[in-house]
């Protein structure tokens, strides 16, 4: 690898393990100082190396400066609570203490309690998500406002503000006890999802970033999946969707960026190796007897990577959702309930249904009442399809719908 | 708005359905839920099992099942949300309890332990 894409690849790498493993040693309060010597770290590496050159192990020498760099900062602490401090009584493990442990074990569970560290429902959602892809994914600022579709200002703002209140809450950077673990390991859960749908579902017309998130989403709950304390069934459960659903990436997007519809996707396009993964975590996520809402979201997501149009497969998806809306309620998995319901039952029960759901400020409401009346009421199907334009924001949302239009 | 438990209650207890029969009941039990879950007006639901039920008498006898005298018993119940009694009703009315003949659902509004009152 050439140096001038070494430094980027490592820092997406390195940063977020050599941030998660000072910040741990010094406390959440001080998190800005990790992020500072850690960005320092890179900093020294690209003044030296195009004088010196590679060094030999360049991971070694990051974590050796990066090591140096920490201890001359918790020394200077040290100098100044004892000169300046004299009252302050701490106890003396900690105080003369500045070893800096960069050990695989010591950087992996860093790493997991940053997660839990961040994902608190104190703050909002997209806070959590953005504070994971600054710290636990090592992105710049500028490519979070671009998953976001927002600016740099606006992201510092908001990471500012979510550090502010983790501190005041006066967050650890540990592991959950047994009592709490599964509590706030949906928290990390739901923050997980979320960042994958960012990307699966986002309106970022940059591909490579959307992938990217989905990427970083997976790979952070394959080490949740891979750490005894929280490989539980849920959080299998949740890789195995992800797998699944990350299956279809590159052919319900085409070359234009455009979104291509489920029915016209090119099966071949379609991970196989991604869906016997999932398949894979699907089945460890049946250990136990926990049937959590990612089991039954993997399970239809699970028969998406079916594309046979049988009764079997409706049917299913049908009793998938009536368990999973019984579970927690969305607007997304009502309609869906009903597509499904249409399958097995019929177009005019599926209205009747679907009229019932009356979420008239949702344009997949109205594209799907649309889609129903399509064929037995062209007019009434235009009129809905009308509404739902209306009501769509974005420009894939706009363009897929108008397509229903014309092929009326 | 108010919850209400949508109550099903069977004629006949001691009826004993096919496997096939009871297949067919649970997807139009598990559908009509979903319908109202769809809705984002199902709260919960319990369903009651015949098998080894027991009536606890006024002189605490204890016999076994439900039926005797009383043939009539409860299948189960799910709560729902609903603005009114009569929309309660709309949902009950897609019961598939009420295929059977004499079969009735009873639709009860649950009491609200709020304030202390």
């Amino acid at each position: 690898m050439k140096q001038q894409e070494l430094i980027p690849h490592l820092f997406r790498t390195e940063y977020r393990k050599i941030v998660s493993v000072l910040c741990k040693r010094f406390g959440f309060d001080q998190i800005e100082t990790a992020e500072d010597i850690t960005a320092d770290t890179f900093l020294a590496a690209s003044q030296t190396w195009p004088y010196k050159g590679i060094p030999y192990n360049p991971v070694a020498w990051l974590y050796f400066v990066a090591k140096n760099k920490a201890k001359n900062y918790l020394q200077r602490d040290l100098v100044f609570e004892s000169k300046v401090s004299n009252e302050l009584k701490r106890s003396s493990d900690e105080a003369y203490e500045t070893e800096i442990d960069l050990s695989p074990q010591n950087i992996n569970d860093s790493q997991l309690q940053m997660m839990f560290a961040i994902c608190q429902p104190s703050i909002p959602p997209e806070a959590q998500i953005g504070l994971s892809l600054r710290i636990l994914c090592g992105f710049g600022i500028e490519e979070i406002a671009d998953a976001f579709l927002s600016n740099k200002e606006t992201i510092n703002k908001r990471l500012f503000r979510a550090k502010e209140k983790l501190r005041e809450e006066n967050v650890k950077i540990e592991f959950p006890g047994p009592a709490e673990i599964d509590e706030r390991l949906a928290t990390v859960l739901t923050t997980l999802y979320l960042l994958f749908n960012e990307g699966y579902y986002s309106s970022s017309q940059d591909t490579i970033i959307r992938k990217d998130l989905c990427d970083e989403a997976m790979r952070l709950c394959t080490m949740l999946v891979e750490n005894k304390l929280t490989g539980k069934p849920e959080v299998n459960a949740l890789l195995a969707l992800m797998c699944f659903q990350a299956s279809r990436f590159d052919a319900r997007i085409d070359q234009n960026g455009e979104l291509v519809l489920y029915d016209d996707q090119d099966t071949n396009l379609w991970d196989s190796e991604l869906i016997s993964k999932g398949a894979y975590f699907l089945n460890c996520a049946t250990t136990g007897n926990t049937l959590s809402k990612y089991h039954i979201q993997a399970a239809i997501a699970y028969w998406g990577t079916q594309k046979a149009d049988t009764p079997e497969k409706w049917e299913s998806v049908l009793q998938l959702y009536n368990q999973l809306l019984q579970i927690e309620y969305s607007s997304i998995a009502a309609l869906n309930r009903t597509y499904a319901l249409s399958k097995t039952a019929g177009k005019e029960a599926a209205i009747i249904e679907a009229e019932k759901l009356k979420l008239t400020n949702n344009h997949f409401y109205y594209t799907l009442l649309g889609e129903l009346y399509t064929e037995i009421d062209n007019d009434i199907a235009r009129q809905h399809f009308q509404n739902a334009l209306a009501l769509s924001r974005t420009q894939t949302d706009k363009q897929t719908i108008q397509k229903k239009i014309d092929n009326l | 708005m108010d919850e209400y438990a949508l109550i099903m209650r069977h004629e006949d207890g001691s009826k004993i359905a096919s496997p096939e029969q009871m297949q067919i009941w649970m997807k139009q039990t598990m559908d009509w839920i979903g319908g109202i879950a769809a809705q984002n007006k199902f709260v919960g639901g319990t369903g009651l099992l015949f098998a080894d039920a027991k009536v606890v008498h006024h002189n605490k006898m204890v016999t076994d099942g439900p039926f005797g005298e009383i043939k009539e018993t409860i299948g189960g119940f799910i709560t729902v949300r609903a603005e009114s009694a009569e929309e309660a009703a709309e949902f009950a009315k897609g019961c598939p309890v009420l295929q059977g003949e004499g079969n009735t659902m009873e639709v009860r509004r649950i009491h609200k332990n709020e304030g202390g009152r």
